[in-house]
């Protein structure tokens, strides 16, 4: 089945104000960048974003929050971002901040049809707060119940007209749970190959779980914290 | 005379047993892989999704895709692998990492943690740290005695949002090694040159002290 979409323009249609969307990344390591930018050209608004970070000033989701068209982030991690404790001190943005492997694990169950599940995560904190709590093995744990949203956007490395995604390092992290979770999955790619193209041995993220996907036009790929070893 | 934090990572790299998977976190855990002592083989997890992490890139060779979970860019060792979050997450809370180091804004006598938020000032997130600490068995806390205002961080109980509930049962410090049981912080080892009196006046939670307690050999 052929998921190819032209361009990133095609890619984003249908995503209206006030839409759920996911966005893969950690950091800015593996976030969708031509979709974001694109986003930003459509003017799209009152997003409820779930990513696990939300880029920094300038590049990356935060792109999306200097313009105002995130009502709501829900996310794990959020520092190495001004506008973002801006405008949550202020209240201006609304934020739901959840462990990090309670995002990526509510992501997962949104799209194995898992409602929900209990971990240990949390419990006795904040996070707990109006959660059922159970005990397991003597141990106490929350129930976490699972994510979706409108549209996903993923990144990868390379992917087939398929839609079957291959990713690159520890660009991978989110990206893969995140494009089972979204009623529409729209992944942009580095390379895009023919059917074909990829060994199926060896497919992250196998093409059922994806219904757009196109080759970005340009790769930035910012380094947040540059860190080298001299020879 | 107190370490510094290359000190504090020098010490904790001793607790390091052959065969561990270890998660570092952020700060002065990132430290303690400098010191791995001889002889011994730990794989080094960070959450972001890499087992098998190796130092930073020689200058030229930052790959953007290869960061750690400070998003700082690394390298692979021999045998790395890369997996997903809930699959990084799962060798986490399916208690698969022998070790995990962090750092800590407050720690309490029962071994409660706080270090994601400070209300009205700071919020940064959580991350991964109540995934960590609600899971690991084997968690240890590297952070100085007291704040910058001279506050001790070793409290009765921590006045900041917590991460975790009584998990915490060893943490080292500028000033010593403290085990955490029965509600109190036991004195197990002094920084080099560093009296009892100095640990006990800088200890605001309950200190047990048992005889004679040694240096710290480093």
């Amino acid at each position: 089945m052929n998921k190819v979409i032209n361009n990133v323009t095609d890619a984003v249609h249908g995503i209206e104000d006030n839409m759920t969307l996911m966005l893969g990344g950690f950091g800015l390591c593996g976030i969708p960048e031509n979709s974001i930018a694109e986003l930003v050209k459509t003017g799209v608004k009152g997003l409820t974003c779930i990513s696990n970070n939300a880029g920094v000033d300038d590049f990356g989701l935060g792109l999306l929050l200097q313009n105002k068209q995130i009502k709501k982030m829900i996310s794990s991690y959020v520092g190495e971002n001004d506008e973002f404790e801006r405008q949550m001190l202020s209240g201006e943005l609304e934020v739901d901040l959840i462990p990090q492997g309670s995002l990526a694990e509510r992501c997962r169950a949104g799209g194995a049809g898992i409602p929900a599940f209990f971990t240990p995560a949390g419990y006795g904190t904040e996070v707990a707060e109006d959660k059922e709590v159970r005990t397991f093995n003597g141990k106490p744990h929350i129930l976490e119940s699972a994510l979706t949203a409108d549209f996903a956007i993923v990144k990868a490395w390379k992917g087939d007209t398929e839609g079957n995604l291959v990713f690159k390092a520890t660009a991978r992290n989110f990206n893969p749970m995140m494009a089972m979770a979204g009623k529409i999955t729209i992944a942009e790619v580095e390379e895009l190959v023919p059917a074909g193209g990829l060994n199926p041995n060896e497919i992250h993220t196998p093409g059922i779980f994806v219904q757009r996907i196109f080759q970005g036009e340009k790769f930035e790929k910012r380094i947040e914290q540059r860190t080298t070893r001299t020879k | 005379m107190a370490l510094d934090k290359k000190g504090i990572a020098q010490r904790i790299a001793q607790e390091l047993r052959d065969g561990w998977y270890v998660n570092l976190g952020i700060g002065i855990p990132t430290l303690v892989a400098n010191y791995i002592p001889e002889g011994i083989e730990v794989e080094f997890q960070s959450e972001n999704g890499i087992l098998g992490m190796g130092p930073f890139p020689f200058e030229g060779e930052e790959d953007a895709d290869l960061i750690n979970a400070g998003k700082q860019t690394i390298t692979t060792m021999k045998g790395a692998s890369f997996f997903d979050s809930a699959t990084s997450f799962a060798m986490i809370r399916g208690q698969h990492v022998q070790l995990t180091v962090l750092g800590a804004m407050e720690v309490s006598e029962n071994g409660d943690i706080a270090n994601w938020k400070i209300p009205g000032k700071m919020v940064k997130g959580m991350g991964g740290a109540m995934d960590l600490v609600a899971s690991a068995d084997n968690i240890i806390v590297a952070m100085m005695h007291s704040n910058r205002a001279g506050v001790s961080k070793l409290l009765k109980k921590c006045t900041l949002p917590l991460t975790g509930v009584g998990c915490v049962k060893k943490v080292v410090t500028d000033l010593a090694v403290l085990e955490i049981k029965d509600g109190a912080f036991h004195l197990v080892e002094r920084a080099p040159g560093v009296s009892i009196e100095e640990i006990q006046s800088k200890t605001e939670g309950s200190l047990i002290v048992n005889g004679e307690v040694p240096e710290m050999s480093l």
